[in-house]
C-alpha cells in the first residue's frame, strides 16, 4: 500500500505542488516569524548586556517608567566608589530625544528609532564586559565636540572632523558640534538602529540636567572576586531607600523584557497571518485531495476489490498527505528564512536595524515548521481520505463512479451550529467582561467563517442558480454549459470560493475598520480642534521647549498651548497623563466639562476624565495620590471632563505640575492660534521659522494635522492588505487548481464538445465563465461577511472613540469587479490546457 | 495467396460522393513499434447511403473514420468532404466543419451530462448560434421517439435512449455526413436495433448520408454497403449485405489472415 501511495504521489507532481504552495506559505510565515523574533531577542539581549554595569543605581523605581529629570547627586558617586567590594563607580548622564541630522537635513534613523545621548565614561559594563569605547578619534570635550556611534556616523555620512547637526529635546534645541570620535561597544553589539550621541560629562549635564552636577544613574563595578549580588546588597545599604539598586543581570533582563513585550505584538500579528494562510490553504488541500480521490475512485475500488481494507485505503491517502506535508514544510522552512530577512529589512525601514545580528534558526522553529505543515496537511486530507474508504469494491466494475458524498443537510446543520457558536463567541468577546477578549472574537470569527463555508453549498444555491440563468441569457450555450458546470458539484465550487471568502472577509473587515478609524480622526479633529496650526512629530517624539518660548513672543502667534504626555503611577498601576497650558487650552481644543472648570487648573490640582471619575468614585474636591519621579503627590480634583481623542488620558494636569514632578522639560506638541483672523499665512511662516533647524518636527494646519494622524492607520491598512494579499493568492491558486482538476476530470466531455463543434475560443470562454462564478461567489460571501464583522466590531468599539461608521461601498464594489478579473485570469491556464486537448484522445480516454 | 483486388469504382457507382478518400496513409510510433494504421486507402462514401466500415480490431477502421470525420489527421493522402479538402484546414475551420457539416455518434459518452436531452440535441446548432429548422427538428424528434423525455438529463435516460438522443443531435443540423463509431457497442440487442433502425430511417426518409464503424455483422446488415478493412487496406466491399453474407466474408478473411 505504501508503494501505491508513493507512486500515485509521483504521478501527480504538478498538481500536488500547487496545493503544497499553500502549506509552503503558511509554514514560511511561521518560520519567518519565529526566526525574526529570535533574532530580535538575541540582538537586544546583546545590547542590554553591554549597556549595564555590575550594579545599576537609579534614582527611581524603573517601573515608574518613562524619562525622568530626577537625578543622583555627584557626591553619591564618590560614596559608592568607596563601598566595600566596589572597584569603581561611574555616573552616567543619559537622555532620549537627541537626533542626528544628516547633511541633507533628514533625521538619521527616521521617525521610529530612539535618539540616545550620553556622557562619555570608560566604565566597564557588567561581568567584566567592555563598555562604551572610542573606536577612532578621541574623547569629545566641551559643547563644540561630539562623538557618534559608528553606524550612525556612517549612515549620516559624517567623518571625524565634520560639523554635525543635532536636534535635542534639551535646553538647546539645536547644536552644531564637530565630530571628534566614533564610539562602539566592546562586545560588538549594534544599537539596532538607534543613534547614540556622546558628550563629555560636564556638557551632558549642562544639556540634559540643567547644569546640575548630578547623574541619571550610576554604575558600580565589582572588585575582583565580588559577586553582583553581594555588591548590590552593599550598595543598597548606602543609598536612600527610594533609589533602585539592581544587579547588571537584573537590569538587562528588565530592560530587555520590557522592550520585547512592547514589540511582542509583532509576533502575534505575524502568527495571525500565518494562521489565516494555513486555514485558507487547508481548503485548497481538502479540495485537491477530494478531486484526486474522486479521479482515482476506480483505482481505489480496484484496490478494495483486490482485498485492501478500508483502513489501508484511508491510510494510503493519508500517507500521501503526510509526504506532501513534509515536502511543503521543507520548502516553507526555506522560504521562511528568506521571509525573515524580508521582515528584518522592513523593520530596518522603520528604524529597527538589526543587520549586526546574524539570523537565529532555533530548533524550535524547525520543529514548529514541520509540525504545522504536516499536521495541517494530514488533517485537511483526512475527510477526503475517509470518504475514499467508503468506495465499494463492486464499483471497480462500473462505468461511472460517483464518490460517496456526505449529506448536504448534515453540512448545513454543522455549518449553522458553527455560525451560532462563532457569533456567540464574538458577542462574548465584544460585550462581556472576559479574559483575552481578542481570542474570543478571533476564534468566533474563524468559527463563523468555517460555518459559512460548511453551509455554503446550500447558502450559495440561489446565487449559483441566478448565475446560471444570467449566463444562459447573456452567453447562450457556452453560458449554459459554464453555469451548469459551476452548479454540478456545489461542494467543490463553494469550497474553492470559501478560500477566497476568508481572505476577502478579513480584507473587508479591515477596510471598514480602517476607513472608519480614519473618518473618526477627521471627525474628532473637526469637532474638537479649533487651533490653527500644530507643531509636532508624527510619533510624539518630544522636542525642546525652546520652540514654544520662541513662538510665545512672536507677534503672528495668538496663543501657544503646550501638550506633554507622561506616564503616571496611580495605585501601583501605570496610567497616562496629559499636561497642558490651562490658560490657553480652550482656545484650541473643545473640552466639555462635566463638573468644575479648566481655567483654574493650577499646581497641586488635577482634572479627571469622566470614565475615570465614575470608576474611582472621585469627584471635585477629592484627592488623588499620583506617584511621579520626584515622589508621591497629592493632587486635588478640580474638574471632570468628557474624554475626547485630544484628551484621551484619564488625568490632566498643568505643564508646570509635570515639570515639578520630575518629568523632563520637553514638549510633545504645540497648538497655536493666529493673532489676527487673516493671519494664518503669517502664523505658518512664524512656526516654520521657529522650527526650521529641527527636521524632527513639522508644522501643519488643521487639514495637514488630520492627515498626519490618519497616516499610521493607512500604513497599517496597507501592511494588512499586503499580508492578506498572500491569503488571496493562495485562494486564487485554489481556483486554478480546482479548474485544472475539473478539466482533467471532464476530459471526455471536453472532447465531445470539441467534436460537435465547440471552438477553442468558446471552450476557453466556458471555463473562464465558470471561474468567474467561483471568484464572484467567494468575493460576495467575503464582502458580506466582512461588512457584518466590520459593523459588529465598530459597534463594540463605539465607546473608544471609533464613532464614525464608514462602509466604503465603492471600494467593496471594486473588490467584486476585481474578482471578475481574477476569475478570468485564474481560468487562463486551465482553459489553455483544455483547449489544447487533442479531440481524439479526449474521446478515446478511458 | 493473392491479395484481394482493391475494388475500383464501377460505372454503376456514379452517384454523388459525400466524402472522397484518396491514398490515405497513417502510421503510429517509430522503428520497431511502428504500426501502419492506414496504408494508402482510397474509398468513396456515397451520398444518401448507409455505409458500414468493418474489419477486425487493428484493421484501421476507426482511424479511417476519425480521419474522414476531421477528428484526426493523416500522414499523407487526401480527404474531401462536401467539396472541402480537410488537410488544408486549420483548427478553427475544422471546428466549423465538424459543427456545420458533420454529425457524430460515439460508442459511449455522447451527451453533456449537465444539459437536458433537448439541449443536447440542439447543442451543435446553439454553439453555432443557429436557429433550428422547426419542421426538421420536429421530424427528427418524432423519429427518435423520445416524446416526453426531452426535458430529462442524460443520467435519467437509458443507454438506448441516450444513443437515440445522440443520433438526433447528429441529424438535427442536416450534416453532409453522419459518422457513427460503434453506436450500438454498449447496448443490448433491442436498444441497438432501435438505434440502427433510426439511422436506417434517416437515410431512407431524410436522404441522410451515414457512415458507421462496427464489428457486428448484424449491425452492418442494416446498411447499403459494407467496406472491409484489414491491415490498413480496403480489402473488399459488399452491396446490400445480409448478416450471413458479411459473416461469410469475415470468416473468409480470418481464415486467410489468421491473427495472432
Amino acid at each position: 500500500m505504501i508503494r501505491v501511495a508513493l507512486k500515485s504521489l509521483l504521478g501527480r507532481k504538478v498538481r500536488l505542488l500547487m496545493s503544497t504552495f499553500a502549506i509552503v506559505l503558511g509554514v514560511a510565515f511561521v518560520t519567518g516569524t519565529f526566526m525574526f523574533t529570535d533574532t530580535l531577542n538575541r540582538s537586544f539581549t546583546a545590547i542590554f548586556a553591554s549597556s549595564v554595569g555590575d550594579v545599576v543605581v537609579s534614582p527611581v523605581e524603573p517601573q515608574r517608567g518613562g524619562p525622568t529629570a530626577v537625578t543622583i547627586p555627584a557626591s553619591v558617586v564618590e560614596d559608592l566608589a568607596a563601598v566595600e567590594g566596589a572597584a569603581r563607580a561611574d555616573g552616567n548622564v543619559t537622555s532620549i530625544g537627541t537626533f542626528v541630522v544628516d547633511p541633507d537635513g533628514k533625521v538619521v534613523g527616521g521617525q521610529g528609532a530612539p535618539g540616545l545621548a550620553a556622557n562619555y565614561t570608560d566604565a566597564p559594563a557588567g561581568q567584566g564586559l567592555e563598555g562604551l569605547r572610542i573606536v577612532t578619534g578621541e574623547v569629545p570635550e566641551g559643547i563644540d565636540e561630539v562623538a557618534l556611534d559608528e553606524a550612525t556616523a556612517e549612515r549620516a555620512g559624517y567623518a571625524v572632523g565634520d560639523v554635525v547637526s543635532l536636534v535635542t529635546s534639551g535646553a538647546r534645541a539645536t547644536l552644531s558640534p564637530t565630530l571628534v570620535g566614533l564610539v562602539g561597544y566592546g562586545e560588538g553589539g549594534g544599537l539596532n538602529g538607534a543613534t547614540l550621541t556622546v558628550f563629555d560629562t560636564a556638557t551632558a549635564q549642562e544639556l540634559y540636567l540643567d547644569g546640575q552636577d548630578a547623574y541619571s544613574d550610576v554604575w558600580v563595578t565589582a572588585a575582583e572576586g565580588v559577586s553582583q549580588e553581594d555588591l548590590r546588597d552593599a550598595v543598597a545599604a548606602e543609598v536612600p531607600a527610594s533609589y533602585s539598586v539592581l544587579t547588571g543581570d537584573e537590569a538587562a533582563e528588565e530592560n530587555a523584557s520590557a522592550l520585547l513585550e512592547a514589540i511582542s505584538f509583532i509576533t502575534t500579528f505575524l502568527l495571525v497571518f500565518a494562521g489565516v494562510a494555513l486555514v485558507v490553504g487547508s481548503f485548497l488541500i481538502v479540495n485537491t485531495f477530494s478531486i484526486l480521490v474522486a479521479q482515482r475512485s476506480r483505482e481505489l475500488a480496484l484496490l478494495r476489490a483486490l482485498g485492501a481494507s478500508r483502513r489501508q485505503v484511508t491510510r494510503s491517502v493519508l500517507l500521501e498527505a503526510f509526504v506532501l506535508g513534509l515536502v511543503g514544510s521543507t520548502l516553507g522552512l526555506g522560504l521562511g528564512m528568506v521571509l525573515a530577512q524580508g521582515i528584518r529589512a522592513l523593520f530596518a525601514n522603520f528604524g529597527l536595524d538589526m543587520s549586526g545580528t546574524p539570523m537565529v534558526l532555533a530548533p524550535r522553529t524547525v520543529l514548529a515548521a514541520y509540525a504545522v505543515g504536516v499536521v495541517v496537511t494530514v488533517v485537511a486530507a483526512y475527510l477526503p481520505a475517509r470518504r475514499s474508504a467508503r468506495i465499494e469494491p463492486v464499483q471497480a466494475l462500473r462505468d461511472d463512479i460517483a464518490m460517496p458524498e456526505g449529506s448536504i443537510h448534515r453540512r448545513m446543520l454543522v455549518g449553522s451550529a458553527l455560525i451560532v457558536v462563532g457569533a456567540a463567541a464574538m458577542a462574548t468577546g465584544l460585550l462581556a467582561d472576559v479574559p483575552q477578549p481578542v481570542w474570543w472574537v478571533g476564534l468566533g470569527i474563524l468559527a463563523v467563517l468555517l460555518g459559512v463555508s460548511a453551509a455554503s453549498p446550500v447558502i450559495s444555491r440561489p446565487f449559483l442558480a441566478m448565475a446560471a440563468a444570467g449566463y444562459r441569457r447573456a452567453f447562450g450555450t457556452v453560458g449554459t454549459l459554464a453555469g451548469e458546470n459551476a452548479r454540478r458539484n456545489p461542494r467543490r465550487t463553494t469550497a474553492t470560493a470559501s478560500a477566497l471568502m476568508i481572505g476577502l472577509a478579513l480584507v473587508t473587515t479591515m477596510t471598514i475598520l480602517g476607513r472608519s478609524a480614519g473618518a473618526s480622526v477627521d471627525q474628532t479633529i473637526e469637532e474638537n480642534f479649533s487651533g490653527d496650526v500644530v507643531v509636532s512629530n508624527a510619533v510624539g517624539v518630544p522636542f525642546s521647549p525652546q520652540v514654544a518660548n520662541a513662538l510665545e513672543g512672536d507677534p503672528a502667534v495668538g496663543s501657544v498651548t503646550r501638550v506633554r504626555f507622561a506616564q503616571l503611577e496611580v495605585e501601583g498601576e501605570t496610567r497616562f497623563g496629559i499636561g497642558i497650558d490651562p490658560g490657553s487650552v480652550t482656545d484650541v481644543v473643545t473640552l466639555e466639562m462635566v463638573d468644575g472648570d479648566i481655567a483654574g487648573l493650577g499646581p497641586g490640582e488635577v482634572l479627571l476624565a469622566e470614565d475615570e471619575a465614575d470608576e474611582s468614585g472621585l469627584g471635585v474636591g477629592d484627592e488623588v495620590v499620583i506617584a511621579m519621579p520626584t515622589g508621591e503627590q497629592r493632587l486635588e480634583v478640580v474638574g471632570v471632563y468628557v474624554p475626547t481623542p485630544f484628551a484621551a488620558a484619564p488625568f490632566m494636569v498643568a505643564v508646570e505640575t509635570l515639570r515639578e514632578g520630575g518629568y523632563p522639560d520637553e514638549d510633545n506638541s504645540l497648538f497655536l492660534t493666529r493673532a489676527t483672523p487673516d493671519g494664518q499665512e503669517a502664523l505658518i511662516t512664524a512656526a516654520r521659522d521657529a522650527t526650521t533647524d529641527i527636521p524632527l518636527i513639522s508644522v501643519k494646519d488643521q487639514e495637514g494635522y488630520a492627515e498626519e494622524q490618519r497616516a499610521p492607520i493607512d500604513q497599517l491598512l496597507l501592511l494588512i492588505y499586503g499580508l492578506l494579499g498572500l491569503a488571496l493568492v493562495i485562494a486564487v491558486l485554489g481556483i486554478v487548481n480546482t479548474l485544472a482538476l475539473s478539466v482533467i476530470e471532464r476530459t471526455r466531455e471536453v472532447g465531445l464538445l470539441r467534436a460537435v463543434g465547440l471552438s477553442r475560443a468558446q471552450l476557453r470562454r466556458m471555463i473562464g465563465l465558470e471561474s468567474v462564478v467561483i471568484a464572484v461567489l467567494g468575493t460576495l460571501l467575503g464582502v458580506v461577511m466582512g461588512i457584518v464583522f466590520g459593523l459588529a466590531l465598530l459597534s463594540a468599539f463605539a465607546d473608544e472613540g471609533l464613532e464614525a461608521v464608514v462602509v466604503p461601498y465603492g471600494q467593496l464594489l471594486g473588490f467584486v469587479v476585481a474578482a471578475v478579473v481574477v476569475g478570468v485570469l485564474a481560468a487562463l491556464l486551465p482553459a489553455r490546457r483544455a483547449a489544447r486537448l487533442d479531440v481524439l484522445q479526449a474521446i478515446a480516454t478511458e | 495467396m493473392t491479395e484481394a483486388p482493391v475494388p475500383a469504382p464501377s460505372p454503376a457507382d456514379e452517384r454523388p460522393v459525400a466524402a472522397r478518400v484518396r491514398d490515405l496513409t497513417k502510421t503510429y510510433g517509430e522503428g520497431e513499434a511502428r504500426v501502419v494504421a492506414l496504408d494508402a486507402v482510397s474509398v468513396d462514401l456515397f451520398a444518401g447511403e448507409f455505409t458500414a466500415v468493418m474489419g477486425p480490431s487493428g484493421s484501421g477502421k476507426s482511424t479511417l473514420m476519425h480521419c474522414a470525420a476531421a477528428l484526426d489527421s493523416a500522414d499523407s493522402g487526401t480527404v474531401v468532404v462536401g467539396g472541402t479538402e480537410l488537410g488544408r484546414l486549420k483548427d478553427k475551420e475544422l471546428t466549423r466543419l465538424r459543427r456545420d457539416t458533420l454529425g457524430f455518434v460515439f460508442q459511449a459518452f455522447n451527451l453533456v451530462p449537465t444539459l437536458t436531452a433537448e439541449e443536447n440535441i440542439l447543442l451543435p446548432l446553439s454553439i453555432a448560434g443557429r436557429k433550428p429548422d422547426r419542421e426538421w427538428y420536429d421530424g427528427v424528434v418524432a423519429a427518435v421517439g423520445l416524446g416526453d423525455r426531452l426535458g430529462h438529463r442524460p443520467n435519467q435516460l437509458s443507454g438506448g435512449q441516450q444513443q437515440r438522443v445522440a443520433v438526433a443531435r447528429a441529424l438535427v443540423g442536416r450534416p453532409t455526413i453522419v459518422f457513427a463509431d460503434e453506436p450500438t457497442g454498449n447496448l443490448d440487442s433491442r436498444s441497438g436495433a432501435e438505434v440502427l433502425g433510426l439511422l436506417r430511417r434517416s437515410v431512407d426518409e431524410f436522404g441522410q448520408t451515414v457512415v458507421m464503424v462496427t464489428h457486428d455483422p448484424l449491425a452492418a446488415a442494416h446498411t447499403d454497403r459494407v467496406v472491409f478493412l484489414a491491415d490498413g487496406r480496403v480489402v473488399d466491399e459488399l452491396r446490400d449485405p445480409t448478416a450471413e453474407a458479411i459473416l461469410e466474408r469475415m470468416t473468409a478473411f480470418d481464415a486467410r489472415e489468421p491473427r495472432p
